[in-house]
């Protein structure tokens, strides 16, 4: 007999997460629970100065005050704050000069993400910062990037180098206040990236970050900061895993880009954080603010391949402040058995002549629900503002839910503001048709998927691409409906 | 080639195909005419293992081998190609890039390394000129926005490209016009030769005009009720299906 659906199935559903594996690096883990000592102990830990920690401490109080966001299409168990450790690092926290000094446990922890940090430094055109658990560990390419002038390092290392530069711009597109997941990262912040390319530079690779969560019971709080002064050029990519467990991990990050005069800053991620079992056990609450601002004809562009995660609440968004400046966003989320996604983005026309493009992309499969939610705003100086809004649902099977929520709110007569949206189905006759051809019903969901994706899958890096694809084909694995 | 022997199969439970006996040898051109309804379609989608159909009786044997159990892509592999009634589209999935999943997947199955670029390309170029494809039409979207014609003529490329063993061609040539109609038939007879078998689906004998058959067979309610040489297509296109049916009563 044919091999049925059901029988795919089956055999899918013993497949697991791949990237589930713990690493036992040797880690220092703070004791559980958030308070102003706690604050403070992060920040002496990182030996930072007393602004720094003033910072801190006022985004802390400022949290205290704030209500967790409830206006989310998701139903969750929400996190108690109180039961999270907010500071874990791999013990060996070293001074690295290369890559031989890394932790051999933690170059296996590559090696199985498929990532050869010594391919990385020998062969491709990739500068990449390891962040696990809280800290970074690794940073590639430093040297050949400073000789542009180019500073590719943890936030922690530009703390203590570059002060000027982050007191300057950190908090400057989110506040401290912004929303309660931004100022309990704003208080807690361990580590991330930060990246400044100066002016007329184009940065001659792509910079990327790699996020691990590790330790159990800790949260992952990364903050990231993108400048490109005048007439530069960046593109950055993260990517996110985390291993397999039970409970579930906060992940509460927040990046923040500028994009000075006639800079162009193009970020992209592969959010692969751990889904949650078939059952819709543990997995990652990813509750991520992401934002960046734009000044004279300066453009910001958002790729996005979410896959992970057991809920997403994640808005990269544009404020289009400088006149002729562009924001674009492209997304793909796939959720499967499971998962929830809330996601999409805001593009706020402040500037004249300000463009913003989006498009979405929702795959649901399982018993999965996955909403978008955006909104075009245009000032009443925003002259000539456009905007282009596509947004398109794919749905697997019968139980998953696919959602649009657009806000669209124009105070400007001169605006053009296009909306399309489709829903759509994987309908039996175009898996038929791709059995007789010879394709499997699974390389035919990815076929068709990827199909689907394609406007996003094109805006990323090439080496990106590949994996991302490869990705949507391991998230779907098993959807068949 | 492929013999199917007292075949009975049930769609959702309803009677389709009610004893259908065939043969066909390599290098056979085929001809299946019927009225609608008559199981011409059910027989193409059963040769091809879809999932809807439940064979209740009978064997198919490809290659000599029992397929009843076989899945559509295994067939496939094994050299069977349905040319589709009703193509379906695929947003976002260049022709091109369907075509070289189809191959690689088939030569995959069978162990053989994936076909190399330049290779594909020369192919693809070849076959396309055959079908009088220009190369526009292989980077858009499968089917998406085709017209009646270009959907068929892209499945007699596929054909072309993945030169199976035996190639069922549904009702190829409704919704073309005369022109690509000879295109078309063109294309089948270029590429039939003494290794593979053709069945063609039709109702009218215009397409066998250039697709000349070796046998023509009839079916009616469920059954081959009639079969013979070019010349019973002729038949049927003058005077219908009405005196069959009498012979048969």
């Amino acid at each position: 007999m044919a091999y049925t659906e059901d029988e795919l199935k089956k055999e899918l559903e013993t497949k697991e997460y791949e990237y589930g594996f713990y690493t036992d690096i040797d880690s220092e883990t703070f004791p559980v629970g958030l308070n102003e000592d706690i604050v403070k102990a992060i920040s002496k830990k990182k030996n930072e100065p007393k602004w720094m920690t003033d910072w801190r401490l006022d985004a802390f109080k400022t949290w205290k005050t704030m209500k967790e966001p409830e206006w989310s299409n998701l139903k969750y168990n929400k996190p108690n704050f109180q039961d999270i450790s907010y500071y874990s690092a791999p013990k060996k926290k070293p001074d690295l000069n290369s890559l031989d000094e890394v932790d051999p446990e933690l170059l296996k922890t590559f090696d199985k993400l498929g990532i050869s940090l010594d391919e990385q430094k020998k062969l491709s055109g990739v500068a990449m910062d390891v962040v696990v658990d809280s800290v970074s560990v690794a940073t590639t390419f430093k040297d050949t990037l400073e000789e542009k002038g180019i500073i590719f390092c943890s936030i922690s290392d530009a703390i203590q180098n570059h002060p000027e530069l982050v007191r300057k711009h950190l908090g400057t597109v989110i506040p401290k206040k912004d929303n309660y997941y931004a100022a309990l990262n704003s208080a807690v912040f361990s580590d991330g990236s930060f990246c400044y390319i100066p002016k007329g530079v184009r940065c001659p690779m792509e910079l990327s970050t790699y996020f691990r969560i590790n330790q159990a019971g800790t949260g992952q709080f990364e903050r990231t900061l993108v400048i490109a002064d005048e007439s530069s050029y960046v593109s950055y990519l993260e990517g996110c895993t985390a291993p397999s467990r039970d409970e579930n991990q906060l992940h509460a990050a927040v990046v923040e880009l500028i994009a000075h005069d006639d800079a162009e800053i193009k970020y992209s991620t592969v959010q692969n954080w751990f889904p949650g079992d078939k059952n819709g056990k543990g997995g990652v609450f990813n509750f991520v603010t992401k934002r960046g601002i734009c000044h004279n004809r300066s453009k910001i562009s958002w790729t996005q391949v979410e896959t992970g995660s057991a809920v997403t609440w994640k808005y990269p968004s544009c404020i289009l402040k400088g006149n002729n400046s562009i924001g674009e966003f492209y997304s793909i989320a796939v959720t499967n058995n499971f998962q929830q996604a809330d996601t999409g983005t805001k593009m706020i026309h402040l500037g004249k002549n300000t463009k913003s493009t989006i498009i979405s992309k929702g795959v649901s499969a399982g018993k999965s629900q996955n909403s978008y939610r955006g909104l075009v705003q245009v000032s009443p100086f925003a002259e000539n503002a456009r905007n282009f809004s596509q947004c398109d649902s794919l749905l697997m099977g019968n139980d998953c839910g696919a959602h649009t929520f657009p806000y669209i709110e124009v105070q400007n007569k001169t605006a053009q503001i296009e909306h399309e949206a489709s829903t759509s189905k994987i309908g039996e006759d175009q898996i038929f048709y791709c059995n007789q051809r010879g394709i499997d019903t699974e390389k035919a969901i990815a076929l068709i998927v990827n199909g689907f994706s394609k406007e996003v899958l094109n805006k990323l890096p090439m080496e990106f691409a590949v994996e991302a694809q490869k990705l949507l084909e391991i998230s779907l694995e098993g959807s068949v409906g | 080639m492929l013999e199917i022997n007292n075949l009975h199969c049930k769609i959702e439970g309803k009677p389709i195909l009610k004893g259908v006996n065939l043969k066909i040898n390599k290098g056979e051109i085929h001809a299946i005419m019927g009225p609608n309804g008559s199981g011409k379609s059910t027989l193409a989608n059963v040769i091809s293992g879809h999932e809807d159909y439940e064979i209740t009786k009978g064997n198919i044997y490809f290659k000599g081998q029992e397929i009843n159990e076989l899945s559509p892509e295994d067939r496939a592999h094994e050299g069977v190609f349905l040319s589709f009634q009703y193509p379906v589209e695929i947003p976002g999935v260049t022709v091109t890039n369907f075509i070289k999943t189809a191959i690689n997947e088939s030569r995959k199955a069978k162990g053989i390394d994936e076909m190399p670029s330049s290779e594909m390309l020369k192919k693809i170029r070849a076959k396309a000129s055959l079908l009088e494809i220009d190369s526009n039409f292989l980077s858009r979207s499968l089917n998406q926005g085709f017209s009646g014609g270009e959907k068929k003529r892209n499945e007699i490329f596929q054909m072309a490209m993945m030169e199976p063993e035996l190639a069922v061609l549904d009702e190829t040539d409704s919704g073309l016009d005369i022109d690509a109609l000879k295109i078309v038939a063109n294309g089948v007879v270029k590429c039939s030769h003494e290794d593979n078998s053709v069945i063609v689906i039709t109702h009218y004998q215009r397409l066998l005009d250039y697709i000349v058959p070796d046998f023509v067979h009839i079916i009616m309610d469920g059954k081959v009720v009639k079969s013979g040489d070019k010349n019973l297509a002729k038949k049927i296109e003058e005077v219908g299906y009405d005196w069959l049916k009498k012979e048969k009563s």
